[in-house]
């Protein structure tokens, strides 16, 4: 499986960008970013909105491609070999993308066959995978019958069904309540103890940023602000700093600042969805 | 694992893979849909008082103009694959709004991150509109038989009819696909589809011949697919009713602009989420 890897180091990153650019017409959305995620990191991407991160993830995730710079997914070019990255990646959407017209079972069922798993190994991998999210009782239920936790445990399933080597989470805990939000970020540790699997989250929650990541990078106006583990970014400010101060110092704004409408409109239909 | 599978495996053989990998997510995606339409199919039955709408006031009606060439049948019977065909390009042309309904939820999100081959997620849409085309025949042949109209119950003729309207539900739904993937909103979608429809009705054989129809009006007739769906069921869902063309060119007109149309799709669906 190694073979034909893109990547040239003895020990190659799951994710690695050099100079990694995406522009839309004048407006550049990431700007030359150079990150280095290790096998087995859960990493946070913090910014305001419109920082770049949502972009970042759609390059990463073979979305988009690149306007330059390039990007190494478990080894694979994006822009070169996709679909080796796909193969290895698993994606839970801003949204709550699970279908609501089907049942849970059937959710995964789909991706099972979208990943071309073998028959046989459809069934076993699809217990064993809502049995890890709790959710064996609510299996044979119509999704838009769950709790907006339910739904992010679903699609955590479902994205880790295929065992990916690296996860990326688009902001997985935005309008859960504080006990479901815990149960997610709970089974995200889990998977990277099990797993091993690479997580990559983006978040406007600096608590759970602080609990959850191993290592932080703050995204602001495109380009990465700062790098480093929570502890050590809270440390530059001073003892008795806080994140929400670290992101402060380096966005040069207040979290309740930013955002634009189609932003604040999307948060708030999955807010609602959510219930 | 599959990175290495065309070094290991003689060509002839990782093809068969390749086909046997594209079948497997068409019917994975079609099987989904078809679910989700037969656990609420009101939407199949709101979609059936339109074509008895037709049939029974303005077929009935029309019966009564002497002016219209239909042949060796009567203007209902004339109209009836007419009807069919407009109700599969009422349903059909708006199964973007579906699409793009999967996009603000993020579904198409999560489906072009799978390996799933693009071509396939937009085949197995056009699959399930085919089926729900098949349905919508069912419903119109009851209309049919309650009318009196003389049907051809030849079994070979009748899969004739099946297969051609699955193939115009498929090719008008992809065309819809197409536009969803360009429009990228459900207002301006509406707004679209209601343009579309009436013209490409119109501009059509499906209720009068293209013979009765001015010159540059028969040019667009040519150029809609409705045209060539209208045509082939005219020729073998009626009894004594009379095609222009012989089946197998109208089928491979609609072949040859869903393979067109399909192939575009491909390329369009991932600017979904762009």
């Amino acid at each position: 499986m190694d073979s034909g890897r893109d990547s040239q180091t003895a020990e190659p990153n799951a994710i690695e960008t050099i100079a990694l650019t995406r522009c839309f017409g004048d407006m550049t959305a990431v700007d030359h970013i150079d990150l280095r995620v290790p096998y087995g990191q859960i990493f946070g991407l913090l910014g305001p909105n419109g920082a770049g991160k949502s972009t970042t993830i759609k390059m990463l995730t073979t979305l988009l491609v690149p306007t330059s710079g390039t990007a190494l997914v478990a080894g694979f070019d994006v822009a070169k070999r996709p679909a080796e990255v796909r193969r290895r990646i698993g994606y839970v959407p801003q949204m709550l993308s699970a279908d609501g017209a089907l049942t849970g079972q059937e959710n995964l069922m789909l991706s099972a066959k979208l990943y071309g798993m073998a028959r046989a190994d459809r069934n076993s991998r699809v217990s064993e995978a809502l049995q890890f999210m709790g959710l064996s009782e609510a299996a044979g239920k119509l999704v838009k019958t769950y709790s907006g936790g339910m739904i992010r445990r679903l699609e955590v399933a479902q994205a880790m069904l295929h065992r990916p080597t690296v996860l990326f989470l688009d902001e997985p805990t935005i309008g859960l309540d504080p006990v479901a939000r815990h149960t997610v970020l709970d089974r995200l540790r889990d998977l990277r103890r099990d797993f091993n699997t690479t997580i990559l989250i983006t978040t406007h929650d600096m608590d759970e940023a602080d609990a959850l990541c191993d290592v932080l990078a703050l995204m602001h106006l495109g380009k990465v602000a700062v790098t480093g583990k929570p502890a050590d970014l809270k440390a530059t400010l001073g003892p008795d700093a806080t994140l929400d101060d670290v992101f402060v110092h380096y966005s040069g704004a207040s979290i309740e600042e930013g955002g634009n409408f189609h932003d604040i409109r999307q948060t708030r239909r999955t807010a609602s969805r959510l219930g | 694992m599959t990175s290495a599978r065309p070094a290991e495996l003689p060509a002839a053989l990782a093809d068969a893979s390749h086909f046997l990998d594209f079948f497997r997510e068409i019917t994975a995606i079609a099987q989904v849909e078809l679910k989700k339409l037969f656990r609420d199919p009101t939407e199949l039955f709101s979609r059936a008082v339109q074509p008895v709408l037709w049939l029974v006031i303005f077929g009935k009606v029309f019966s009564k103009v002497r002016g219209i060439p239909t042949g060796n049948v009567s203007y209902l019977a004339f109209m009836t694959p007419g009807i069919l065909a407009q109700s599969v390009l009422f349903t059909a042309i708006f199964y973007g709004i579906a699409v793009i309904w999967e996009r603000d939820l993020g579904i198409v999100h999560k489906l072009l991150v799978s390996p799933a081959h693009r071509t396939s997620l937009v085949i197995g849409k056009a699959v399930s509109a085919g089926f729900r085309g098949l349905v919508q025949t069912f419903i119109i042949y009851l209309i049919a038989l309650a009318l009196r109209i003389q049907i051809n119950w030849n079994p070979l003729d009748i899969l004739g009819v099946l297969f051609a309207v699955a193939l115009g539900a498929a090719t008008f739904s992809t065309f819809s696909l197409i536009i969803a993937c360009i429009v990228k909103s459900r207002e301006r979608f509406m707004g679209i589809g209601q343009v579309l429809t009436m013209p490409l009705f119109f501009a059509s054989n499906a209720i009068y011949p293209l013979a009765m129809m001015p010159n540059w009006l028969q040019v667009v007739a040519v150029l809609n697919p409705l045209t060539y769906l209208v045509d082939a069921l005219r020729g073998i869902m009626i009894r004594g009713g009379q095609s222009v063309h012989p089946l197998p060119l109208d089928l491979a007109v609609m072949a040859l602009i869903l393979l067109l149309l399909a192939s575009i799709a491909a390329k369009l669906y991932p600017t979904l989420v762009q």
